[in-house]
């Protein structure tokens, strides 16, 4: 039994969309036409509410109406107390450390509206299992995450490939809204999510980086459903 | 019972209402106007889930130009936002077009999964009045409200009491008003909601968990306008009380691209 304390969030967790210029680049000319008319200026951002939360290592129900989820490897900034020597908006951006996160999704193809009953659901964030020190993670547009599905390689996502890396999306959240302590705040998903669905295994990792550990959870039926 | 939390003499109190006062949990007795007045939720140890309805009467979504929406239009905000009762909510120094939106917002009271619509008020402790500010200038349309309008900081007053569930009568029959500078601009009811209280937290309860402290925040009927910096904004719903706010002038935001 692996006794080394998972890590668990312990502020709000806003998620990242079309971080990735390859994801953004993919929408082609939808971006531009109705309902969007406009490629995003400012960061897209939305919220897993501590229901999504899920520790590494534990199962994930998947509800019978959900015949396929859409997984979302990124990593996370996870805010650390102010910076002392810092005054404003300087002094909050400080950056704790860096986890794995896993963020699940019912596939939708509209980005109109607030995502809440695709992305909101029991258990579809899974997180960790360990925040690495910021001074130990690197730059973080140097993470490359691979996503395995019962042990295939189904996706590498490069975090050098951003709009915009994670202190300037930082900078440009912290224009509207001050992140606390304990809040995460992902740095986005890569293109072309690989699908998974019940009895499925997810690992997510950082290939040579060790100490971020191996985000893995299962798909399992969700129990008890009302039909 | 109303029920509040406020900071007194370097304390964080939990009170109560008393003859137009507060009665402290240690037996002190205070003027309404001697504190500072906080969000009424009682802290919780996870982040609570702040669920919030766009387009949730019919005249206010014909008011911005929308039909009315077949399934409830839903967004996320954060603690972060929320602030209490008699606090200063800050305008972009760039905004050409800020309005509050006078809100009743349910106050969840023990966990909800899979709850039938018969059985929604069992699970509701009380509730309150939240103003959700909107700042229609940053509208994008990627995950509209964006949280860019809908989430920023002091613009979600809350308060000033949380008013138990069984001292409210029918929830779906309250007036609701705003007031700006004292001139009536926003009046409506709650019957004239799209989606109701049973509704939504069946439909929120059928695919997550809600927790105590988790909140609903119904909407807004029709009569929004724009503030300015010194404008007094009072939101108010029968029953549980006028949640006081001011406008004040943020200074310039870091840049956002």
């Amino acid at each position: 039994m692996n006794s080394t304390p998972t890590f668990w969030p312990q502020g709000t967790v806003f998620g990242t969309l079309l971080n990735s210029r390859t994801e953004l680049q993919a929408l082609g000319e939808r971006v531009t036409q109705p309902p969007y008319k406009a490629a995003p200026r400012a960061p897209v951002l939305y919220i897993k509410t501590a229901n999504t939360w899920s520790a590494s290592g534990t199962a994930i129900p998947v509800p019978s109406h959900v015949p396929r989820v859409e997984v979302g490897a990124s990593v996370a900034m996870v805010m650390g107390p102010p910076r002392s020597g810092h005054r404003g908006a300087a002094a909050a951006t400080s950056v704790a450390g860096f986890v794995l996160l896993n963020d699940l999704g019912v596939p939708h193809d509209s980005f109109f509206r607030p995502p809440v009953r695709f992305k909101c659901l029991d258990g579809f964030l899974g997180v960790g299992p360990v925040c690495v020190p910021a001074a130990q993670s690197g730059d973080p547009a140097a993470l490359v995450v691979e996503v395995r599905i019962n042990g295939n390689v189904r996706q590498t996502v490069c975090f050098d490939d951003m709009v915009r890396d994670a202190a300037t999306l930082l900078q440009d959240v912290h224009g509207f809204m001050m992140l606390r302590a304990g809040d995460l705040l992902m740095l986005g998903c890569g293109a072309g999510r690989p699908l998974a669905g019940v009895g499925d295994r997810i690992e997510i990792s950082v290939p040579g980086r060790a100490a971020f550990g191996t985000l893995s959870n299962t798909l399992v039926a969700a129990p008890g459903e009302v039909a | 019972m109303k029920h509040a939390r406020v900071a007194w003499r370097g304390g964080v109190h939990d009170a109560v209402e008393h003859d137009g006062r507060l009665l402290l949990a240690d037996g002190r007795v205070v003027d309404q106007d001697a504190v500072v007045w906080l969000p009424p939720p009682a802290p919780v140890a996870r982040p609570r889930s702040i669920l919030a309805l766009g387009l949730n009467y019919a005249d206010h979504a014909k008011e911005l130009a929308f039909k009315a929406p077949e399934e409830p239009l839903v967004f996320v905000k954060s603690e972060g936002t929320l602030m209490g009762h008699r606090g200063f909510t800050l305008r972009p120094p760039d905004a050409t077009h800020m309005h509050y939106e006078c809100e009743l917002t349910v106050v969840i009271g023990r966990e909800a999964r899979r709850v039938r619509r018969d059985d929604a008020y069992d699970f509701v402790a009380g509730y309150t009045v939240a103003n959700d500010y909107a700042i229609r200038d940053y509208l994008e349309n990627w995950y509209r409200p964006n949280l860019r309008v809908k989430n920023r900081d002091t613009c979600t007053p809350i308060g000033p009491w949380l008013v138990d569930a069984a001292d409210i009568a029918d929830p779906m029959q309250l007036a609701l008003q705003t007031t700006v500078n004292g001139q009536r601009t926003q009046a409506g009811n709650t019957r004239d909601m799209i989606f109701d209280i049973p509704f939504l937290i069946e439909y929120f309860s059928s695919f997550m968990t809600l927790q105590p402290g988790d909140l609903i925040l119904t909407g807004t009927p029709d009569g929004v306008v724009d503030c300015k910096a010194g404008d007094v904004v009072v939101t108010e719903i029968e029953g549980l009380g006028a949640l006081v706010n001011t406008i004040a002038q943020g200074a310039p935001c870091a840049s956002t691209t």
